[in-house]
């Protein structure tokens, strides 16, 4: 009983996980200026992250964990790059 | 399906429940991302997404594979403390750019003579 | 001990997280892992970090639970923002604290304080004149902040790093 409650609810947060990465393409893609689409891009690799975690609960297993792990680091340095880009680069918009 | 249904009761509706709150607080973070007009206010709807809602699910993940696997699984923790560092430094950077170049626009702009716009340089403009 | 340990506290993190990643207390990668945290910190010395020092536990302990509290409760003031049928007029905006916390340990820590409660931002600290920038994403008094930010974080991390 309480399984399918579980089965039910991780649907439904993935749902809810995918319907943000939506929100934060959205925000990537939209703009309307350099600084949002970076903001956008690391909204989304927060959610990705999370989904991730969401699916290894699903299939208990850790291998998961791994791929949260490695997307923390690479998006964190991958945001700071770009953020370093838009205080030194000339953007154009 | 093979982890996650062999759960006993208890510890598979605290996951369930962690899981529902930390997606809901992620997607409500997004959703401002939308919402939120501005763009100094935007900077601040991903930080629900970045603090409790990995928090809690983060949480969901330690709980579900410590009863999983009868062993204490503790590993989420360095997620945890990643992102804590990590988060601040992301965002002032952004907001700090963001503010470097609304000042860098609002110099060019003056030194344009008969710009007609007004934009100061401490606020910023509508999102669309 | 000093040469050795230059930075016990960075040490004894790696260790715990070497420990962490593998998931295992076995001895081999305990010796891997005091290695590392032998190694690590010997690289710090070459950049040459401030020196800082840590007291009082008791006020750690209390810090981290009212961190965690205001955590949850502006997760909630601002998740209620958004969600927020039709927005009020809010008023967004920058507001200077002056600080008389000095350490750099200390300044990182509130950073971080400061960021992870949501509707509020870190945006600069100037250390000559030690004013503090932050951005407020509901804004109704100007006192109240720099009152909150002074009382509920600086007094007690001036206890634990100075």
């Amino acid at each position: 009983m309480s399984a399918t409650w579980l089965t039910w609810s991780l649907t439904l947060a993935q749902i809810m996980l995918a319907l943000a990465m939506a929100c934060a393409v959205f925000r990537l893609l939209r703009g309307p200026r350099a600084q949002d689409r970076v903001l956008g891009l690391d909204a989304l690799y927060v959610n990705a992250m999370l989904l991730l975690l969401t699916f290894g609960i699903r299939s208990g297993s850790t291998l998961y964990f791994e791929a949260a792990l490695v997307i923390a680091l690479l998006g964190f340095v991958g945001t700071v790059a770009l953020v370093k880009f838009l205080l030194r680069g000339e953007v154009i918009e | 399906m093979i982890g996650a249904t062999e759960l006993p009761g208890w510890a598979a509706i605290t996951t369930a429940l962690l899981v529902l709150v930390g997606a809901g607080l992620t997607l409500t973070g997004s959703l401002g991302l939308l919402r939120l007009q501005r763009f100094y206010e935007r900077v601040h709807a991903p930080t629900l997404g970045a603090t409790l809602g990995t928090g809690s699910i983060l949480i969901a993940s330690m709980v579900c594979f410590t009863v999983l696997q009868t062993r204490p699984v503790l590993h989420e923790i360095l997620i945890a403390v990643f992102m804590t560092i990590t988060t601040p430094i992301t965002l002032m950077l952004l907001v700090r750019a963001a503010l470097f170049r609304d000042r860098h626009e609002a110099a060019r702009r003056e030194s344009m003579a008969g710009a007609s716009s007004g934009e100061r340089p401490d606020t910023d403009r509508p999102a669309s | 001990m000093r040469r050795l340990l230059p930075f016990p506290f960075l040490s004894g993190s790696l260790l715990i997280a070497w420990l962490l990643l593998n998931q295992t207390t076995a001895p081999g990668q305990v010796l891997l892992g005091c290695g590392l945290a032998l190694l690590g910190p010997w690289i710090l010395t070459l950049l040459q970090p401030p020196k800082g020092r840590i007291r009082r536990p008791g006020a750690i302990a209390r810090l981290c639970w009212r961190v965690l509290l205001d955590i949850v409760r502006s997760n909630i003031a601002v998740a209620r923002i958004i969600l927020r049928p039709r927005p009020r007029d809010r008023t967004p905006g920058f507001v200077n604290i002056p600080l008389d916390l000095q350490d750099p340990y200390g300044l990182a820590v509130l950073a971080c304080i400061i960021t992870a409660t949501p509707g509020t931002l870190w945006v600069n600290h100037d250390p000559a004149t030690r004013v503090l920038m932050i951005h407020v994403l509901d804004l109704i008094e100007e006192g109240d902040w720099i009152r909150t930010i002074k009382n509920r974080y600086e007094r007690l991390l001036q206890e634990i790093f100075e």
